[in-house]
C-alpha cells in the first residue's frame, strides 16, 4: 500500500525543483490528493501539469492508487 | 471497420456531442464522488451535456484513456477537447472559467457553492 511519503518522494524525484504535499483522503491508503508546485509547470496549461504528475505514477493509478486528486502550479 | 469498434464509438461519441462527459455511473446515479460532484458542475451551470457510463465494459475505459492520455475517470470533453477531470473542471467551475467554456451562464456565488458541495446528496434525493 503506497504511503504519502512514497509518493511525495515518488513526484519530487521525478519533477526536478518540485515539491509536492500529499494527503491520504481516507486514511485506506488509496485515495490521495496531492499539491504540486514546479517552477517547469510555468507556460504548461492545467491539463499538462496534471498529465505530467500521472506520468510518475504510470499504471499505478487505477490500480495500488485509486484516486489521486491534484492541484498543481508554477510557482 | 476498423478492428476496434469501441475505440470508433468513443471518438464518435466525442466528435457528435458539443459536451461529453465519462463518468462512473449516471448523473441521476453517480457511482463515483469524483463523477457526481463533475456531474453536479455541469448541471448547476444548466449545461446541457450528454453522459457515457464507463462502468459496464472495462474496455471503454481503457480506450478513453488511451485516447485522451488522462489515466482516471471523469473526463469531461468540449467541442472534441479533453477540459479534465473532476479537479480540473471543479476549479473552473468556481472561477467561471467552466461557464465560460460552456457558453452558459454562472449562478450567483451562493448557488454555486450550494450545488456543488451538496451535489452527491442533491442528487441521490432527486431519485
Amino acid at each position: 500500500m503506497p504511503s504519502t511519503d512514497e509518493l511525495r518522494q515518488r513526484i519530487e524525484a521525478a519533477i526536478p525543483g518540485s515539491t509536492a504535499d500529499v494527503q491520504d483522503l481516507t486514511g485506506g491508503g488509496d485515495h490521495f490528493r496531492a499539491t504540486v508546485i514546479a517552477p517547469s509547470f510555468a507556460g504548461l496549461s492545467r491539463i499538462e501539469q496534471h498529465r505530467t504528475v500521472y506520468a510518475v505514477f504510470g499504471a499505478d493509478i487505477g490500480g495500488p492508487i485509486h484516486a489521486l486528486s491534484l492541484e498543481t502550479r508554477a510557482e | 471497420m476498423s478492428e476496434n469498434p469501441v475505440r470508433d464509438a468513443i471518438q464518435d461519441a466525442i466528435k457528435d456531442h458539443e459536451v461529453i462527459l465519462f463518468m462512473k455511473g449516471t448523473p441521476e446515479r453517480p457511482m463515483c464522488g469524483f463523477s457526481a460532484r463533475t456531474a453536479a458542475a455541469l448541471e448547476s451551470l444548466g449545461a446541457e451535456y450528454a453522459a457515457v457510463d464507463i462502468l459496464p465494459d472495462p474496455r471503454i475505459r481503457q480506450e478513453l484513456s488511451s485516447i485522451s492520455n488522462w489515466p482516471t475517470i471523469p473526463q469531461l470533453f468540449v467541442k472534441g477537447e479533453l477540459v479534465g477531470g473532476c479537479d480540473i473542471v471543479t476549479e473552473m467551475y468556481e472561477s467561471g472559467e467552466l461557464a465560460t467554456a460552456l457558453g452558459v451562464e454562472q449562478p450567483s456565488e451562493a448557488q454555486a457553492a450550494n450545488a456543488v458541495e451538496g451535489a452527491p446528496l442533491q442528487i441521490d434525493n432527486r431519485l
